[in-house]
C-alpha cells in the first residue's frame, strides 16, 4: 500500500495509504472573453498586434490580448491627465472614498471568480489566490479607502497636494494584488492612473477593468495597457507622466531608473530580494519550520520578499533540516485549482528554465540538493521544492534570486555572524527572525539592512503595515501611511 | 525520588504560530474515495464512551451492541474500543466476548485524579484484573501546575507498571494545563513515563480536545520516534462530535505523523456522539441522500 521508506526504520513515512481524492475547484462559471484589450477612457479598446496568454498549468491559450504601442500608450496618458485636470484632482476626498469603498466591496463580491482566474493565469494553488491575493487586494482599496478624505491629517504640520497621471508597471507573481498596491493609493491620493500588467498576466487586471467600469468609475482615471517591456518603457519614458512606479527585476528597475534621471519624475522601485530567514536555537523550531516553508515555497517561491536564504544556528542545524524535509515531503504539488494543492505551476516556461539553471549552478557548485519523492504533472511547467545545503555564501544560489521554490540553507554559530551573514547580499527587502528571546529578536532586528523584518512569521501582509527595500532591492514604500508619500507632494 | 527528577528539555511552542498551523489542516478538502476511506478508518479509532454518573448496566450494554454493530448491514468496521468506568468493566467483557474490541476504562480516580498514589494504582490493578486490556489515567494536574513534576512523573510511572500488560493512556487534561508549553512537556513526561498512548482530555473540563493542542501532542510523539524509533499513540478526546471535525484531525496525523500512525493501534478518538455523524456521512455516501438520524441505533 503505502511508499516503501528508503532511510532509517525511524524515519516517518508519508504514503499514499490514505490519499485526499482530487478536489479540483470548478471553473466552469469563468466567462473569459476570447480576447482581450486595453481599458483606456473608461473604454474597452482593442489594437492590432497581439500576444496569448496561457495556463502554466496546461500551457492552454486562455486569450489572445492586444500590445499596445507607443500611440496607444500616448492615449491612454492624454485620457488620464484629462480625467485628472477635469474630474479627480477636482472631487473632494470623501467622494474619492465612494469609489474605492464600491471597488473594494465589488472586489469581495467577485471574489470566486477573481481567485479561479488569478490561478489559471497565473499557475498559483487555487488556495492561495482565494485566501489571499483577492482578500488582500479588497483589503487594500478598503484601506486607501479610508485615507482619501483625511490626506491632511497623514503627515500633520504639513500640506499635500497630488502628482497627476501615474505611470506603474507591474509583476506576475501577484497580478491582481500588485494592481491594487499601486491604483489603491495613487487613487486616494488624488492621481490619475495608466498601469501595465505583466504579460503573463494580464487577466485579473482587465476583470479589475470591468469592475472600474461597472462601479461607474469617472472615465480616463485608470487606464490599463498591455503588452511587453517596449509597452512598459513607453509609460516610463512618457513626457506627461508625472510619477512612476515599478515592481519588478533589479535588472529592469535600473534602467527605468536611467530612464527618469534628470526629469521631475517621482519614482518608487520594488524590486528583487534574497531575504534571509534566521533561525536561533531557541526558536519554537515546529512553528520556525512552517516559517521556513512559507518563506520560501508559498506562491512557487515567486515571492520578492521570499525567505530564500536560510540561515540556521550550527547546534540545530540537523533538527530543523530533519523537520523541514518531513515537511516538505507533505506538500502536495500540482494542479493548481485543486483545493489541496499547496505548490502550483510555475508561471511561465522562461521563469521555469532560469530556475533550472540556477538549480544546475547550484549542483554544479556542489551544493547538496534535496528533493521530496513527488510527481509532476506531465503537462504545464512544474519544479519540485528544492533544499539546497552546504551552501557557504560563496555559491551562485546564496547569491542571486532564483524566484522559484528554491532553498539554500547555510549555517551561523553566534548572532554577530548571523546579522554579517544576512547583510550580505547586494539587496535588502525582507527577512525573518526566530527566537523566542525578544530581547535578541529586537537587537538582530535593529542590525538589518532590510526593509522588512518579521518577528516570528513570514510572509504576512497587511494593508496598514509599509512594505518596501533597500539598497539594490528598490526605495519607496508601499501599503501604511508611508504609502501615500509615493503619491503626494507634501510641503 | 521526586526531586532528583531531571524535566526533559523539549522546544518551546509559539501559541499563534500552532494555532495557525492546525487551522490551515481545516482547509483540506477531502471528498470523494478519500473521505469514504476516512470515515471507515474513523469508526475503527473511536473509543465509544459513556462516563456518567448515571451509567448502568443496561446503558453499558447497549454501548456495547452498538460498538459490535454500529449499523444494521453495513461493511463499516467495529469500534476501536468501549471506554467505561470500572466497575462496567465486567458487564463490558461479557457483551464483548469473542469480538477483538478493546476494553479501556478510566482509572487513577477519574476525573480529578486527587487521591494518593496508593490508592490510585490500586484501582488500576483491580481493573486490570476485572478485564480491561486499556486503562486511561489521568495526570495530577495539582502537582504538575505546583511543579511537582517529579511526584507526576512517578505517579504515571507507576500506573504504568500497575497496567501490566494493559495498554495505558495519560490523559493531560490539556484544558486545565492550558499552555502549549505545558501541553509539550506533560507529554514528554508521559512518554518518558512509560504511556502507550497520550490523550488530551477527560471530556469533563472545556476546553476538551482542540486540534493546535493534538497538533503539540503529536509533534511530540514524533520527536519521541525520530529520538528513540519508539512509537506512542495518541488520542484527542471530547468535543469530537463531527466526521467533518474527525476527517481533519485524520488529515493532521496523516500529514504531522505519516502513514504507520493512521491505524487504531496509534490513534484514537474518545467520543460517543461522533459515530452516529460518521455513519450518517457514510450512508449519504453511499446512497447520495442524507440519512435520518431516526435510522440509526442509539448507543
Amino acid at each position: 500500500m503505502g511508499k516503501k521508506s528508503t532511510k532509517s526504520v525511524r524515519d516517518l513515512l508519508f504514503g499514499d495509504l490514505w490519499e485526499y481524492a482530487p478536489a479540483p475547484q470548478s471553473s466552469g462559471f469563468v466567462d473569459l472573453k476570447d480576447h482581450y484589450g486595453h481599458f483606456i477612457n473608461g473604454e474597452f479598446v482593442t489594437t492590432e498586434e497581439t500576444f496569448e496568454t496561457i495556463n502554466p498549468a496546461t500551457e492552454e491559450v486562455l486569450a489572445t490580448v492586444s500590445i499596445a504601442d507607443d500611440a496607444t500608450v500616448d492615449r491612454a496618458v492624454k485620457a488620464a491627465r484629462k480625467a485628472y485636470d477635469n474630474v479627480w484632482s477636482k472631487m473632494p476626498g470623501k467622494e474619492r472614498a465612494k469609489y474605492l469603498y464600491r471597488i473594494a466591496r465589488m472586489i469581495q463580491e467577485k471574489s470566486r471568480n477573481l481567485a479561479v482566474v488569478e490561478t489559471m493565469d497565473g499557475g498559483k494553488p487555487i488556495r492561495e489566490s482565494r485566501d489571499v491575493d483577492v482578500p488582500l487586494a479588497a483589503a487594500h482599496f478598503f484601506y486607501y479607502a479610508g485615507w482619501a478624505d483625511k490626506l491632511e491629517y497623514a503627515f500633520p504640520g504639513a500640506t499635500v497636494k497630488s502628482l497627476g497621471v501615474a505611470g506603474q508597471v507591474i509583476p506576475w507573481n501577484f497580478p491582481l494584488l500588485m494592481a491594487a498596491w499601486k491604483i489603491a493609493p495613487a487613487l486616494a491620493a488624488g492621481n490619475t492612473v495608466v498601469i501595465k500588467p505583466a504579460e503573463t498576466t494580464p487577466l485579473t487586471a482587465m476583470l479589475l477593468a470591468e469592475i472600474f467600469q461597472e462601479a461607474g468609475l469617472p472615465p480616463g482615471v485608470v487606464n490599463i495597457v498591455n503588452g511587453f517591456g517596449e509597452t512598459g518603457a513607453a509609460i516610463v519614458n512618457h513626457d506627461d507622466v508625472n510619477k512612476v512606479a515599478f515592481t519588478g527585476s533589479t535588472q529592469v528597475g535600473k534602467i527605468i531608473q536611467r530612464a527618469v534621471a534628470g526629469t521631475d519624475k517621482k519614482l518608487t522601485l520594488e524590486l528583487g530580494g534574497k531575504g534571509a530567514n534566521i533561525i536561533f536555537d531557541d526558536a519554537s523550531i515546529d512553528q520556525a519550520v512552517e516559517g521556513i516553508v512559507n518563506g520560501i515555497f508559498f506562491n512557487q517561491g515567486h515571492v520578492c520578499c521570499a525567505g530564500s536564504r536560510l540561515l540556521v544556528q550550527e547546534n540545530i542545524a540537523e533538527e530543523v533540516l530533519t523537520k523541514l524535509k518531513h515537511r516538505i515531503s507533505t506538500l502536495i504539488i500540482g494542479d493548481p485549482l485543486d483545493k489541496n494543492t499547496d505548490v502550483g505551476a510555475i508561471n511561465s516556461r522562461d521563469q521555469l528554465d532560469n530556475i533550472k539553471r540556477l538549480v544546475d549552478i547550484g549542483e554544479a557548485e556542489g551544493a547538496e540538493k534535496f528533493q521530496p519523492r513527488c510527481t509532476l504533472p506531465d503537462k504545464g511547467f512544474f519544479f519540485a521544492p528544492t533544499v539546497f545545503t552546504d551552501v557557504t555564501p560563496s555559491h551562485t544560489i546564496a547569491q542571486d534570486e532564483i524566484f522559484g521554490p528554491v532553498l539554500s540553507v547555510l549555517t551561523f554559530r553566534t548572532p554577530d555572524e548571523a546579522i554579517e551573514k544576512a547583510n550580505n547580499t547586494p539587496y535588502g527587502l525582507a527577512c525573518g527572525i526566530w527566537s523566542d528571546k525578544g530581547s535578541k529578536l529586537f537587537r538582530v532586528a535593529s542590525q538589518l539592512k532590510c526593509g522588512i523584518v518579521w518577528g516570528n512569521t513570514y510572509n504576512r501582509f497587511d494593508p496598514t503595515s509599509p512594505f518596501g527595500g533597500y539598497r539594490e532591492s528598490g526605495f519607496g514604500r508601499e501599503g501604511g501611511v508611508q504609502g501615500l508619500l509615493a503619491y503626494l507632494e507634501v510641503r | 525520588m521526586a526531586t532528583d527528577y531531571a524535566i526533559p528539555r523539549v522546544p518551546s511552542v509559539d501559541r499563534v504560530a500552532a494555532d495557525e498551523r492546525a487551522a490551515r489542516f481545516k482547509s483540506r478538502s477531502i471528498k470523494t474515495t478519500a473521505k469514504a476511506a476516512g470515515l471507515h478508518l474513523i469508526i475503527s479509532m473511536i473509543d465509544l464512551t459513556t462516563l456518567e454518573g448515571k451509567d448502568t448496566p443496561g446503558k453499558v450494554r447497549m454501548l456495547c451492541r452498538k460498538a459490535r454493530q454500529p449499523l444494521k448491514g453495513s461493511d463499516c468496521p467495529t469500534v476501536g474500543a468501549v471506554c467505561v468506568y470500572p466497575p462496567m468493566v465486567p458487564i463490558a467483557k461479557e457483551e464483548l466476548k469473542g469480538t477483538d474490541i478493546n476494553i479501556a476504562a478510566v482509572a487513577t480516580y477519574f476525573p480529578s485524579g486527587q487521591a494518593t498514589i496508593a490508592e490510585r494504582v490500586d484501582e488500576v490493578r483491580r481493573t486490570v484484573d476485572a478485564g480491561a486490556n486499556e486503562i486511561d489515567m489521568v495526570i495530577n494536574r495539582g502537582s504538575f501546575l505546583a511543579g511537582d513534576y517529579g511526584r507526576v512523573f512517578d505517579e504515571i510511572a507507576a500506573t504504568a507498571e500497575a497496567c501490566g500488560k494493559a495498554h495505558l493512556k495519560v490523559i493531560l487534561e490539556t484544558g486545565e494545563l492550558q499552555t502549549y508549553d505545558n501541553v509539550r512537556l506533560a507529554s514528554q513526561m508521559a512518554i518518558d513515563a512509560g504511556a502507550h498512548f497520550i490523550k488530551t482530555s477527560t471530556g469533563k473540563i472545556k476546553p476538551a480536545a482542540t486540534m493546535p493542542v493534538t497538533l503539540v501532542m503529536l509533534e511530540t510523539i514524533r520527536d519521541h520516534f525520530l529520538k528513540t524509533g519508539k512509537m506512542v499513540g495518541m488520542k484527542p478526546a471530547g468535543g469530537i462530535s463531527s466526521a467533518k471535525l474527525a476527517l481533519r484531525y485524520l488529515a493532521m496525523v496523516k500529514e504531522t505523523l505519516g502513514d504507520a500512525w493512521l491505524d487504531p493501534d496509534w490513534f484514537r478518538f474518545g467520543a460517543s456522539s461522533l459515530l452516529n455523524d460518521v455513519l450518517m456521512q457514510l450512508e449519504k455516501q453511499r446512497t447520495g441522500r442524507y440519512h435520518s438520524d431516526r435510522y440509526l441505533s442509539m448507543s
